[in-house]
């Protein structure tokens, strides 16, 4: 996607490697693989551990309140910054970064279209050293939650049809032909997919250099399964990550008013007892 | 700094279709694997070579790889 000249949450690695000094902007990674910002990142940039920083690490839920705005305090970050983030996977634990801080109301958050593979692609500065940042004070806002789907919100989905299923996952995870993605771990009792669901899988949404693809690439996908934001839709995949992903496309890039990501996603259903689920 | 010697190869590993991306930065070298689809990162290694680095991963990268089980879905 031609970044710069389309989505004002879109940024080019031209723009990031121009801004990485720029007071006003923090440049952050977020990977799937929590040591990957080891092996060399953007230059000053800060470096946030899915895992343990962005979720509650007691009750399974995205971070709490108090717990992001310390995580944002310490990385120089106050209300009014520019968040650029970047990752592993094309991007996918920097749009789940994305989407919690959106819900707690961050006004002006960026992803680098590309994320971490482009970077490294295009032979780009990357520095191992872990930069220091003048403490900020951040306040978050009361949490949106009309970005995020739970349980009965899906069930409702399902039995009254009331919105739009769309199901990120490979198709070999959609007809659950496996349990998860080849070389991870298995983390539900039952493969298949939520009924009713749609199968988009989260890549089509990018060309192989890790951009997104055209506005007009992105409409004829969702549209081909008749997906089109005319009403209420509900993105989920495993553990909530690569929908937060679909769920920035549809929400940011083709502007679908009523989106949410529902991050409990697969592993929260497929183990529940009783559960419907269909195959293929 | 910049990453040097990078690239990015796709490959078939225990009846699975995988990515290989490897570069230098310093004296290492980094490798990760992820699966093709759905394109997820699931083993690494360093090494003083590509190739140490590249193998090290490949041995992980199998040993995960053959724990994945298919099932019928007809």
């Amino acid at each position: 996607m031609s970044a710069d000249s389309v989505s004002p949450v879109l940024v080019t690695t031209d723009w990031v490697a121009q801004h990485a000094n720029d007071a006003a902007v923090r440049i952050v990674e977020v990977d799937v693989d929590t040591t990957a910002y080891d092996q060399g990142h953007v230059p000053g940039a800060a470096g946030w551990n899915w895992t343990t920083e962005l979720c509650d690490t007691l009750v399974r839920d995205i971070a709490p309140a108090k717990k992001l705005e310390e995580l944002l305090g310490k990385s120089g970050i106050d209300n009014s910054s520019t968040i650029v983030l970047y990752g592993d996977n094309n991007n996918w634990f920097a749009a789940w970064a994305f989407w919690q801080l959106k819900i707690y109301g961050h006004a002006d958050v960026r992803i680098m279209d590309g994320g971490r593979k482009k970077w490294l692609a295009e032979g780009r500065e990357l520095s191992t050293d872990k930069p220091a940042f003048a403490q900020k004070t951040y306040s978050a806002r009361v949490p949106d939650l009309s970005l995020r789907a739970f349980l009965p919100e899906v069930q409702k989905a399902v039995n009254e049809k009331s919105a739009a299923l769309v199901d990120v996952r490979s198709p070999q995870e959609f007809t659950g032909e496996i349990l998860a993605p080849p070389g991870l771990p298995e983390t539900c009792q039952r493969g298949g997919h939520i009924p009713g669901a749609k199968s988009i899988p989260w890549g089509k949404n990018c060309n192989d250099d890790g951009t997104f693809k055209s506005l007009d690439d992105l409409k004829a996908l969702y549209g081909s399964q008749g997906v089109s934001g005319d009403g209420p839709v509900i993105a989920y995949c495993r553990i909530g990550e690569r929908s937060s992903l679909t769920w920035f496309v549809m929400k940011y890039l083709l502007g679908f008013k009523n989106v949410r990501n529902y991050d409990g996603s697969w592993t929260e259903w497929g183990n529940l007892v009783g559960a419907q689920v269909e195959k293929p | 700094m910049k990453a040097e010697h990078y690239s990015r190869e796709l490959r078939e590993l225990a009846g699975w279709q995988i990515s290989i991306e490897t570069y230098k930065l310093g004296d290492v070298y980094h490798c990760t694997i992820s699966n093709a689809d759905p394109g997820a990162r699931f083993a690494r290694a360093d090494g003083a070579t590509r190739e140490e680095a590249e193998q090290k991963a490949l041995e992980k990268a199998e040993r995960f790889l053959r724990q994945t089980r298919r099932f019928t879905t007809g």
